[in-house]
């Protein structure tokens, strides 16, 4: 089929500000929107910047904003976005983050939240050289958390980063310290504690749910988000 | 820009990681990565890392020391598998104990999984060694070493690009970089350096590898002089997404899922008869192919693209939601359907490189087949062949290879360094990676690299893929040569300084043709058929003239070929039947 992909370009060496350009191509229905991307890159337009690596959805590279909507663009099939009616595609960065040029954003500031939260197991006792013993119920408690990429996706979709808190942490560094902090192995609530109760720590989460919604690996990220509150909370009445 | 660390690490895969937090404990390290921070390819590995832990049955290092090596059809070094497999017992328990996450027995163990090509007692039958965290166990590492990273502060240079290595004589004085965000040229003088750049399954059209998977180190060092070993050697994994080559994990089959054909008939029982759809990848591959050849493929054309089914439906929902969650969502979100219900087409794709760098067992590159060794020069991982794969990897078996040698490259670097000198560093050093640059952006344009790329991909798909002959593969390199000169009329048609990723694109073509002439001429060079290179013409594995790593040599349009000795210590080669 047809399709047209309406890009938003910006390169700061020579554009004051972003527009959007079109491009029409031919496209399978089943094929990836990063196959319809790199079809540009590679016969339409070289300069057109955009990240990616894996192409099935696990290196977290290609987040973007499609029609309107935080997602993988290498999970994203054309028939998901595009039919013969209307086959036009808005392909944008990711929001809350500034653009770098065209589809690559500057994820700065959104892996430091991420490596504020301690993200790695915090236990110093020893472990006999041996595995630390874990149930399977108590592995399963934090196997939610254990999915993410680091996409970004959700912390582009937050409407408390974009309209009221930009220095909420947001919902992925959120995610990443639940990975620890139910796990049975881990020590680290106190470590962690000064960045997840501060006052831009979990505490700004509205429960709005874009992040749930956008989140490409299923990860159920307002809850996860809420159990890290109640776990807080939990800690701060028994202290 | 001048960068002085004592150690450089080139990749942020599995294997750049483990060498820099081993390195980073004593020596002033640095990490360069094309990529931003857990993009690299170990990512995506599924199914598990092996390791004799013998959790849920007996099990024993030597083996899968033997699988190992037999998998390898007899070219794996032996001493460095036996060294492979005691050392991923530790290694196992140690990135347990930095937090990955396994997947649990009900005594709160680390869960095993069947595997192809692992067995008991030699093997007698299929053994549980996988060592596994969902279908995400690449994920996982990835991530529990990145997250080391960050606790031990090691330093990152993202978006680097590497474009020379400085070597002066026999010793190796740092690398020459780009800077994605702003074009820039940086030199880093180091006294080691360690690459680790993963694969490059971007030389092949249907492949399960990264866009990132091009073979930058092996091409730079190629370039710069350093031999590749065994590059014949390239696996193809049986069960790739059809038409897209996105893999679907062995652990597919050793959870309990079959191969069919058009008839509805388990292809491997005729192959393989023991081992059956957990016969090693090579195996299976060639079975897929020639039952497609006899027409037995779904669509039954015999045309090389045909395909078979991976049938999950007998696992059962429970189980494939529960240990394969992964697979069931690509299934789901690139072809439509459930596993638990439909077969799963697949088609064998372009997997792994047993080939790369050579490297001894403590990860020092090798300038010669006689074990004469680069100063300061390291490489582990997909990039470097030790050899512990041979002619064919065992599943699960890259994981481990990640992880016992990119700890011990990283932990002799770190030995090494303290008793190692700067070497010495002339102004010009960044002189040739700025003039290929510069040449990228002026003169006339020729050819497209788009074109130049599919043909490239198109040529070894084809004529160095499953099945080799002779005829075939002398004409793949006539082509290759031709479009490797078109290649030098490609330019670079944006002019900008930042973030220019289409000059990052060419260069990365440029080192996949290197990569794929080099592959193409070992391959034709090798004549018998051993582990994944099979040849129609020369269909008996040769002990007698072939039990020797190749040794391949890059000048330009020329090549030299040598050989190195295979160690046969443990276990004389013997017929590989399964």
């Amino acid at each position: 089929m047809k399709i047209t992909l309406k890009i938003q370009r910006f390169n700061k060496e020579k554009d004051e500000k972003p527009y959007f350009q079109e491009f029409e191509l031919e496209a399978e229905p089943t094929d990836r929107l990063l196959d319809a991307l790199m079809s540009v890159v590679t016969n339409l337009d070289g300069s057109l910047g955009l990240r990616k690596s894996c192409a099935h959805g696990i290196c977290g590279s290609d987040a973007m904003v499609i029609n309107g909507i935080e997602r993988l663009a290498c999970k994203t099939l054309i028939k998901d976005v595009a039919d013969d009616n209307n086959s036009a595609i808005t392909v944008e960065p990711l929001r809350c983050m500034p653009v770098q040029k065209d589809l690559m954003v500057d994820q700065g500031r959104f892996f430091e939240t991420y490596r504020a939260v301690k993200p790695f197991l915090i236990n110093e006792e020893p472990a006999d050289g041996k595995e630390r013993i874990q149930t399977p119920e108590e592995r399963s408690r934090f196997d939610d958390a254990t999915k993410c990429i680091l996409c970004a996706a959700c912390y582009s979709s937050c409407p408390v980063i974009q309209e009221k808190n930009p220095a909420f942490i947001g919902p992925a560094a959120v995610v990443n310290a639940a990975r620890f902090l139910f796990d049975s192995r881990d020590r680290g609530m106190e470590e962690r504690l000064p960045v997840l109760n501060d006052e831009n720590g979990v505490w700004p989460c509205e429960n709005h749910f874009n992040c749930t919604r956008v989140c490409p690996r299923d990860i159920k990220v307002t809850k996860n988000i809420n159990l890290t509150k109640r776990e807080i909370k939990n800690y701060n009445v028994q202290q | 820009m001048k960068h002085h660390y004592e150690a450089i690490i080139v990749g942020a895969g599995g294997a750049g990681l483990y060498a820099a937090l081993e390195a980073s404990k004593t020596a002033k390290t640095a990490v360069l990565s094309k990529l931003y921070p857990v993009r690299s390819h170990t990512g995506t590995a599924q199914g598990g890392i092996g390791a004799a832990l013998g959790n849920v049955e007996e099990d024993r290092p030597e083996w899968h020391a033997f699988d190992t090596i037999k998998g390898g059809d007899y070219l794996t070094d032996q001493k460095a598998a036996q060294i492979l497999v005691e050392e991923a017992v530790e290694a196992v328990y140690h990135l347990e104990n930095l937090g990955l996450p396994f997947s649990r027995t009900s005594e709160g163990k680390i869960d095993q999984r069947r595997f192809g090509g692992h067995t008991r007692n030699f093997g007698e039958a299929p053994v549980r060694r996988s060592c596994y965290a969902a279908d995400r166990t690449g994920h996982m590492i990835l991530q529990t070493l990145y997250q080391q990273c960050i606790k031990n502060k090691v330093a990152f240079f993202d978006e680097f690009f590497v474009l020379d290595v400085l070597i002066d004589g026999k010793k190796c004085n740092g690398v020459v970089a780009m800077e994605l965000a702003t074009g820039e040229i940086h030199t880093f003088q180091s006294k080691a350096v360690l690459f680790a750049t993963g694969g490059f399954g971007r030389i092949y059209r249907i492949t399960s590898n990264a866009y990132a998977s091009t073979g930058d180190a092996p091409a730079v060092l190629a370039r710069a002089g350093v031999p590749m070993e065994d590059m014949e050697f390239f696996q193809f994994h049986p069960t790739g997404i059809y038409g897209m080559g996105i893999l679907i994990t062995e652990a597919v089959r050793g959870e309990g899922g079959v191969l069919l054909n058009r008839n509805g008939d388990r292809l491997m029982e005729e192959y393989a008869p023991a081992l059956l759809d957990l016969a090693p990848r090579d195996l299976i591959s060639r079975a897929i192919i020639t039952e497609i050849k006899k027409g037995n493929g779904i669509r039954g054309d015999k045309k090389i693209d045909d395909y078979v089914y991976l049938d999950a439906t007998r696992i059962g929902k429970e189980v494939i939601e529960k240990k394969l969650p992964d697979i069931a969502g690509f299934c789901r979100t690139y072809l439509g359907i459930d596993p638990a219900e439909k077969p799963i087409p697949v088609q064998p794709t372009a997997h792994y490189a047993m080939g790369g760098i050579p490297t001894d067992i403590m990860g020092r590159v090798l300038a010669s087949g006689g074990g004469d060794i680069y100063e300061g020069l390291y490489a582990a991982g997909e990039c470097a062949c030790i050899s512990v794969h041979g002619a064919n990897r065992l599943g699960t078996n890259s994981l481990v290879d990640l992880i016992v040698y990119g700890r011990r490259a990283g932990a002799e670097m770190a030995r090494f360094v303290k008793e190692a000198d700067f070497g010495s560093m002339p102004a010009s050093a960044d002189e040739q990676a700025r003039k290929k640059i510069n040449a990228l952006f002026t003169g006339k344009k020729g050819k497209s690299r788009g074109d130049i790329a599919t043909r490239m991909q198109e040529i070894m798909m084809e004529k160095v893929g499953v099945f080799r002959t002779g005829e075939e593969m002398k004409r793949a390199i006539t082509d290759i040569r031709r479009i490797r000169e078109e290649f030098n009329d490609v330019r670079v048609e944006d002019t900008g300084k930042r973030f220019n990723t289409e000059l990052l694109e060419v260069l990365e073509l440029e080192n996949l043709l290197d990569i794929a002439y080099l592959t193409a001429v070992a391959a034709k060079n090798r004549t018998e058929t051993r582990g994944a290179h099979s040849r129609m013409d020369f269909p008996e594995r040769d002990d007698k003239k072939w039990l020797k790593h190749s040794l391949i040599w890059l000048d330009g349009e020329k090549y030299k070929i040598g050989y190195r000795d295979v160690d046969i210590s443990l276990y004389k080669p013997k017929a590989r039947t399964y």
